[in-house]
């Protein structure tokens, strides 16, 4: 039993790793008033990226570069679209989804159903050999300490760092901030390319560690999940963590359902993760006036400096 | 540095509503080449095989009729909810659902078919659409939840579902343990319109949608309330209309013609259920819908158009070996260009020095 729960727990971490790698991105880039509905994609992109480079034999850490800037790139598609040239930000989200899942496709032909060497875990010395803790908390590999650290770090440049406060007023009132002289296009473009970069990193980490291979659209939504995970966590870096960590394990649930003894279909327990992201979607929903409390009150609105 | 300045234009250039999906497909045209030169691929070769070779025979214009039409359909119901700001991108699921619910009737009655067992199919894939758009607007209207998230989410359950019938209840007893139905009986299918090709009734029926459609978007008052509701919410409120009023009208309507589409394709080419019924008809049709400008009759081009794009990119898969994702990638950057392309007919685009 114990077996099991050791399992369960470290797999419900791993799982929640991409998750927190795109939606902590995306959460900046909304703080900023930026709804970027093209995670998925970018996802995708970054997934891609790092399998190609891990199949032509670059170490990991070099794909991982790759693939933060390959779906950074991808990010300024999109916000040249919505930025620059103001259009509708959900059309111009859901058009950098579907090249990258077309381009990434593209992409990933060649790499036939070849694996990649995973990505190796940590070894911390005397804290992974403890009971039960080891294994979950000091047995991961890098990457999982770095979802971590980005959002920690996130939670600090947001409420402790002048320009973190100029991000978020940028969400607020971006009128505002013009006329005191901040840039808020180019605010946005950098918000939107770290938005880019972490959902690169949360890709690269699905196509490295959590299923080294490359399938094509590998993330399975995941990348909508982190969208519906930001407003979950009511655009908060800390509730975002366990949020993700919610939804890791509901993820993970099905793969022990067998262990477990629970007797309902693969398939209905596979629906878990999304008919859960509704059900918290509708929880945290039901209050507008919370909602509308939490959310930037420029999100997702074009801005045109003129006006 | 240089910067970017979009000026208003005094009144909006009208030629670009029509003008810009051309410049939007002339620079995806262009914008493609670098991918096609990373296979070694002549472009212009590749193009010809994309565009032209499908149409050359009468087999592939049936093709090209036969994949079209679901996308029409699809894509006239999204336009009611795009016009009205309410964003359904689970087509895809209801289409599937739709296609779920007349098999399901198809199935039951076997060999033993009544002679209403093909109007009863359509209505099970209508009511069924609906029923899984109905989610969405009920959590919208009543719990305030987005229904961008909730559709499609609801995507991947419908998916899941139906990979779960044709394993277990609704597969095939005879079918060696393949993941399928039985298939359908000839009186639960439409038949083909001639001998030797594909394509069936399902065009008079997106024919008489489109019309329908014509009817309700251009001629009609709740038209006029969709265009309020959409681009002045604040106003549509002021004048009486009711925003809940119009998520449901949005998301049930679309859950029709996407129910609708899935009980053709289901019961037109397929004959069976599979786990994957659809080549994604569910997105391409917000394209779809985009490319013909909101309109009825621009989404009849707009279908046709990515219905090419669909044949297109199994010829070169076929012929030249290239991955059928290549269409996708086409999709997409059509898409980005043409929302780009749209600045213009309201923008002048100004470069300035700052």
């Amino acid at each position: 039993m114990t077996h099991l729960l050791i399992a369960l727990l470290s797999g419900t971490l791993v799982a929640a790793t991409p998750l927190i790698f795109a939606a902590v991105g995306e959460l900046v880039a909304e703080r900023s008033g930026v709804l970027n509905l093209g995670v998925e994609g970018m996802m995708l992109i970054g997934a891609v990226t790092a399998f190609g480079a891990a199949f032509a034999g670059y170490p990991a850490l070099l794909a991982v570069c790759a693939a933060t800037a390959a779906a950074a790139a991808a990010s300024l598609l999109f916000a040249v679209l919505a930025l620059t040239l103001a259009t509708n930000q959900y059309a111009a989200g859901l058009a950098l989804t579907i090249l990258g899942s077309g381009l990434s496709g593209f992409i990933g032909h060649r790499f036939g159903s070849d694996a990649v060497p995973s990505i190796a875990k940590v070894h911390w010395p005397m804290l992974s050999d403890l009971p039960v803790l080891g294994p979950i908390l000091f047995g991961q590999d890098p990457m999982v300490y770095l979802a971590w650290m980005a959002a920690g770090g996130v939670w600090w440049f947001l409420y402790r760092t002048k320009p973190g406060l100029v991000v978020r007023v940028v969400g607020e009132a971006p009128h505002a901030a013009l006329a005191i002289g901040y840039p808020v296009i180019r605010i946005r473009y950098l918000t939107t390319m770290f938005g880019g970069a972490m959902a690169g990193l949360g890709g690269a980490y699905l196509s490295l560690a959590y299923t080294p291979l490359w399938v094509e659209d590998m993330t399975a939504g995941r990348g909508w999940i982190a969208l519906a995970l930001v407003v979950f966590s009511a655009w908060r870096p800390g509730r975002l963590l366990l949020g993700a960590w919610l939804f890791g394990g509901v993820s993970v649930l099905q793969l022990f359902a067998q262990g477990l003894g629970v007797k309902l279909p693969s398939e209905l327990l596979g629906a878990l993760p999304y008919l859960s992201t509704i059900v918290v979607l509708v929880a945290i929903s039901r209050n507008p006036q919370a909602l509308r409390l939490n959310s930037p009150l420029s999100l997702a609105q074009p801005f045109r400096p003129e006006r | 540095m240089l910067g970017v300045e979009l000026e208003p234009r005094a009144a909006p250039l009208r030629f670009m509503r029509w003008g810009s999906p051309l410049l939007a497909l002339a620079l995806t045209l262009i914008a493609s080449m670098p991918l096609l030169w990373t296979l070694g691929l002549d472009p212009l070769a590749t193009w010809r095989i994309f565009f032209l070779e499908p149409l050359a025979t009468l087999n592939g214009v049936s093709e090209w009729l036969l994949k079209a039409s679901p996308l029409i359909l699809i894509a006239l119901g999204l336009t009611v909810g795009f016009r009205a700001n309410v964003w359904n991108i689970g087509a895809e699921g209801m289409f599937t659902i739709g296609a779920i619910c007349s098999g399901w009737l198809a199935l039951h009655f076997g060999g033993a078919a009544p002679r209403w067992l093909l109007p009863a199919m359509m209505l099970a894939g209508i009511l069924g659409g609906m029923a899984w758009a109905a989610i969405p607007a009920f959590l919208k209207t009543h719990a305030n939840a987005s229904e961008i998230l909730v559709t499609l989410m609801l995507n991947y359950v419908a998916a899941l579902l139906l990979a779960y019938l044709v394993n277990g209840p609704m597969q095939d007893p005879q079918g060696m343990n393949y993941p399928q139905t039985a298939l359908f009986e000839p009186a639960a299918m439409l038949a083909p319109l001639a001998a030797g090709l594909r394509v069936n009734a399902s065009i008079f029926i997106t024919a008489a949608a489109v019309a329908a459609a014509w009817v309700l978007l251009e001629r009609s008052f709740l038209g006029f309330q969709l265009r309020v509701g959409g681009s002045a919410p604040a106003a549509a409120r002021y004048a009486g209309f009711r925003q809940p009023q119009l998520v449901w009208l949005s998301l049930l309507v679309s859950g029709a013609t996407a129910g609708l589409a899935g009980m053709l394709e289901a019961a037109g080419p397929l004959g069976q259920l599979t786990p994957v019924i659809s080549p994604g008809y569910g997105f391409t049709a917000i394209i779809v819908a985009f490319v013909g400008r909101l309109s009825p009759l621009g989404i009849v081009f707009g279908g046709l158009l990515m219905s090419l794009l669909y044949l297109g990119g199994e010829a070169v898969q076929m012929s030249l070996n290239v991955p059928s994702s290549l269409a996708r990638s086409f999709q997409g950057l059509l898409l980005f260009f043409l929302l780009a392309a749209d600045v213009l007919i309201l923008y002048r685009i100004r470069l300035r020095r700052h």
